[in-house]
């Protein structure tokens, strides 16, 4: 009788725990909703599905997943090797780099700028979130959700130990996904349609291949030099940069832009869900962070479109606004937007190399944004 | 509110945003010389 009580309560300890703490019940619930996003949406799949179910797996009562008899289950493992150490963003930084054409940014270098002036909402967030009570290392990494860069904020955020990585790392991918939502709401907003049907003449210049080869090795020394501390974001990025364009490492290449990438994706969208217990997630606290990430990606559209801006009060041939709003780093998502933007107001206006250039400089400023603030904020902390 | 907050959130955003654009027109400066030193084949 006492063997059958023991197996009673063995086989029913799960359910009970998971009545006794319905916020678990939640939680498995925002995973499904995670996975829905990723499998029926199409948002960001590779990191929502193993999210999704990550959140399910790490939301039943004493899951092996996080600890099995004393010792780190394997979604703990994952997490302490992979995110703790900070390899699995950095890793996918490779791949990242491998796939990113400078070509257009170095015809057209001046687009440079649009990257730095779309980084805007990241301190904007800093400000607000400081305001409202967060302490300096969970405000920065709440900003850092504007950087529209998910490595970038996972990278930042686990450098400055938040507690809210969970929600940053959902808030970043999501919102890089709603970007043909978010952005055009902010753009119609901060713009006429006069400006939005300001046509640009666009000179290709061709680059050569020394140039490319040239260009991330420079970029490397010059981010490193001032900025230091954006040498892991800025040198894996590079790194997988050099493999693309040195012409003599294809095969590589080629592995860093599929095999790497897809096994990283699987492993940190995985492990990344220790991070969304219940205990740690539902709390308003998360739930504020994912509003300021919001807010950020408006206030970095805000940021880029203003800066056009005022540049253009200087210019004779004027820039179309929506340029500064696509130098955030969710590429190409964000260039196509702004084409889609420009063609609604005026069929035959052509912008999609000017936004995909900017586009490209908001990757290279959103990593050098990381950098700079994990080199300002443990400093003043 | 607190002042130094505030100001400490500012003093980011000056050092971020401008450091950012620092190495932005740097890396600006270093584009324009290598399509000079080395232009593509014609």
């Amino acid at each position: 009788m006492e063997v059958l009580n023991t197996a009673v309560d063995v086989l029913t300890a799960g359910v009970l725990g998971l009545a006794a703490e319905p916020g678990r019940i939640v939680m498995m619930l925002v995973g499904m909703i995670l996975m829905y996003l990723g499998i029926k949406k199409e948002y960001e799949p590779t990191l929502l599905v193993p999210m999704g179910l990550g959140t399910i797996l790490v939301n039943i009562p004493d899951s092996g997943v996080l600890a099995f008899g004393g010792e780190p289950g394997p979604f703990q493992i994952l997490f302490d090797m992979g995110i703790d150490t900070e390899l699995f963003p950095l890793l996918l930084f490779i791949g990242i780099g491998a796939m990113i054409d400078f070509g257009p940014l170095l015809a057209s270098p001046f687009l440079l700028l649009f990257g730095a002036a779309a980084q805007f909402g990241i301190f904007f967030v800093i400000i607000v979130a400081g305001l409202l009570g967060f302490n300096l290392a969970d405000s920065a990494s709440a900003g850092i959700i504007a950087a529209a860069d998910g490595p970038t904020s996972i990278f930042v955020a686990n450098s400055l130990q938040s507690k809210y990585l969970g929600a940053i790392m959902v808030a970043a991918y999501s919102y890089m996904a709603l970007v043909p939502i978010i952005q055009p709401i902010a753009i119609k907003a901060v713009t006429t349609k006069k400006e939005r049907q300001i046509r640009m003449v666009y000179k290709p210049g061709s680059v050569s291949q020394t140039a490319k080869i040239i260009f991330p090795i420079v970029i490397c020394i010059v981010a490193g030099l001032i900025a230091p501390a954006s040498l892991p974001l800025v040198g894996f990025l590079m790194f997988g940069n050099l493999l693309r364009e040195c012409g003599v490492l294809d095969n590589l290449s080629m592995s860093a832009q599929n095999e790497l990438v897809n096994l990283i994706s699987i492993l940190l969208g995985l492990c990344v869900s220790v991070r969304m217990q219940a205990g740690e997630f539902l709390q308003v606290d998360t739930l504020i962070i994912m509003g300021l990430g919001l807010l950020g990606f408006v206030m970095d559209t805000v940021g880029g479109i203003m800066f056009a801006k005022v540049l253009n009060i200087f210019r004779k041939e004027k820039i179309n606004p929506m340029i500064g709003a696509s130098g955030i780093s969710a590429f190409p998502m964000s260039s196509r937007v702004i084409q889609k933007l420009a063609t609604e107001e005026d069929p035959g206006n052509f912008i999609l190399m000017q936004a995909a250039g900017s586009n490209v400089a908001g990757q290279i400023a959103s990593v050098v944004a990381g950098g700079l603030i994990l080199g300002i904020v443990p400093g003043l902390m | 509110m607190s002042t130094a907050i505030l100001s400490e959130s500012l003093l980011i955003l000056a050092l971020g945003w401008g450091g950012i654009f620092v190495v932005m027109i740097i890396i600006y400066l270093v584009s324009m010389a290598l399509m000079k030193i080395f232009p593509a084949d014609k």
